[in-house]
């Protein structure tokens, strides 16, 4: 793993303000209200995990906070910018610096690997030689450089969210939202995939927001942290480490915020409910 | 709070209420009203996303050749039949007079004006329209329109401004090709079974021709061209319900671009009619 070159090893700076702030945001559609009120806040080179059932609306946060969709009422704060009642045009710039990977990883079904990973810098016309080693560079990172020329549908399922992260990687961007990374995969892939996020986090210092109902991958990235000289995860859970690169829980229900904390209060909470997220 | 899969449940449990016909016929009309304001808005910025950057040339390129070159075999297929067919069905009545050379005049006023047009319009639209709406409507339920979208790039220009752009350049293209392939199967057709003499057939189907004809052909091509194109575009970008909801996407976008197709040819043959006979 090559992590020497400009594209991965640039560490964000820290401006000491909220990358993302959600304030009373309220979305409903026609079978109801699905989001009643959710604040919150991610700090610059934090790690919120987004846990929650089935249909309480984690999906819908990060869509919100990408812009993909409008809050009903509320505001929501990108990078010091109200982006809840911004125009459309205004967003794709905003959008520029979010990295988006979705579920199922929404690659584009008649590009290559290549051409996927490569989208944003065309759109932004960089030059076809500067592209062509950053996408190998980002293929690298996630360890998927012979499938440069494949087509996604030649991909497995892990394969293709390892893809999705690298596309959202290349344009560099400040704050990556993750959508359940690792939903429906086994359990080497999940760990691969979540060894990548690790890796994003501590290299690059983005900020995060994952998706997940699995409480085993918000652990894993607050008890492991990559070290970028030995190039390798190592558990280190120390209070250093977390001040560094700190990991926070937000545990939905019913459209609200239900629990806010950090690894170590979730465990010791005695809330039946969230119980029933550790077993 | 129950731990319901989809947790929006209203917060007291209310028994269903059923809605009076007045309030369906409202729901109706309001549906109705937004569906015609977003796909005139769809309309609206495939034209205006020319006037200002990004421009995508390449995508335009590529529908120009899907569009255009892959229904250039239909078109040459079904173009011959048409101006052979009309001539057996117009030269049998016009020999009851003894006036079959008159054959190749009509034929040819009935190609440039309206048949060319409006059959290679429908012709596109089923394959095209079609083809647009399912090829979207995919991309949509697979979550790549919003991939775009969160990548920084506009669906409308990517996507709609392109297919638009392609239509509107290769169908009055494909008519033209239409209508000469029409006229040669009429000529064929004529020759064989009219006995009318091919250079006459040749020369009064081009005689018979004014500028007004070849605007109105060419006028409600274009026209067309917009309605195949926006229609499957609008359909594709809202697809509703999954794959079976791209396949209801994909029929739609065909039964609605070709009954418009057939409904403006009327409205445009009546403005045509009356701008030749004022101006021309």
């Amino acid at each position: 793993m090559n992590l020497s070159s400009s594209t991965l090893t640039t560490t964000l700076p820290v401006t000491g303000q909220a990358a993302i702030e959600f304030r009373d945001v309220r979305l409903g559609f026609a079978q109801g209200e699905i989001l009643r009120g959710v604040t919150f806040s991610a700090q610059e080179r934090e790690t919120v995990i987004l846990l929650g059932e089935t249909g309480t609306g984690k999906t819908l946060l990060l869509k919100l906070a990408s812009g993909l969709l409008r809050p009903d009422s509320g505001g929501i704060q990108v990078l010091g910018k109200d982006i809840s009642g911004m125009a459309e045009s205004d967003l794709l710039e905003i959008r520029r610096q979010i990295g988006f990977v979705f579920q199922e990883g929404a690659l584009f079904d008649s590009l290559t690997v290549g051409e996927n990973v490569a989208y944003r810098l065309h759109e932004d016309g960089v030059d076809d030689e500067e592209i062509e080693s950053r996408v190998k560079e980002v293929l690298r990172f996630v360890e998927l450089a012979h499938t440069i020329d494949s087509l996604p549908s030649e991909l497995s399922g892990g394969m293709r969210r390892r893809v999705s992260i690298a596309r959202a990687l290349i344009g560099q961007p400040p704050i990556v939202l993750y959508d359940s990374p690792t939903a429906g995969l086994d359990p080497i892939t999940s760990q691969t995939i979540i060894s990548l996020i690790l890796r994003l986090r501590d290299v690059y210092g983005v900020t995060a927001l994952l998706a997940t109902h699995r409480l085993q991958d918000g652990f894993a990235l607050a008890n492991f942290h990559f070290d970028p000289q030995a190039k390798k995860v190592r558990r280190d859970s120390s209070p250093e480490s977390a001040r560094v690169a700190p990991t926070r829980f937000l545990v939905l229900r019913a459209g609200r915020i239900y629990f806010e904390g950090t690894p170590d209060e979730l465990m010791k909470s005695p809330d039946p409910y969230l119980r029933r997220f550790l077993i | 709070m129950a731990d319901t899969p989809i947790q929006a449940a209203p917060q007291e449990a209310r028994a269903p209420e059923v809605p009076s016909v007045v309030e369906v016929l409202q729901d109706l009309a309001k549906t109705s009203v937004l569906k015609v304001q977003n796909y005139s808005k769809l309309s609206y910025h495939s034209i205006t996303n020319l006037a200002t950057g990004p421009r995508y040339i390449q995508d335009t390129l590529d529908q120009m050749d899907d569009i255009g070159v892959g229904s250039l075999p239909i078109v040459l297929l079904s173009g011959f039949f048409i101006g052979a067919v009309m001539v057996l069905q117009t030269g049998t009545q016009f020999e009851r007079f003894g006036q079959a050379s008159l054959t190749g005049d009509i034929v040819s006023l009935a190609l440039v004006r309206e048949l060319g047009p409006s059959i290679t319009g429908l012709l596109v639209a089923g394959r095209c329209s079609s083809g647009i709406a399912s090829e979207l409507g995919s991309m949509l339920v697979t979550e790549q329109v919003d991939a775009m979208r969160a990548m920084g790039t506009d669906p409308s220009r990517k996507l709609v401004t392109p297919r638009v752009l392609a239509s509107l350049i290769t169908l009055p293209l494909l008519t033209t090709i239409s209508v000469f392939v029409g006229l040669i199967g009429g000529m064929v057709a004529s020759v064989l079974s009219l006995r009318i003499n091919a250079t006459t057939f040749w020369e009064r189907a081009i005689k018979i021709l004014e500028f007004s004809d070849i605007m109105q052909g060419f006028s409600k091509s274009v026209v067309f061209a917009f309605i195949l194109a926006t229609v499957g575009c609008y359909q594709g970008l809202n697809v509703r319900g999954g794959t079976q909801g791209v396949g209801r996407a994909t029929t739609q976008a065909v039964v609605v671009s070709s009954v418009l197709i057939i409904v403006s040819d009327t409205f445009l043959t009546k403005i045509a009619l009356y701008l030749a006979d004022k101006f021309f």
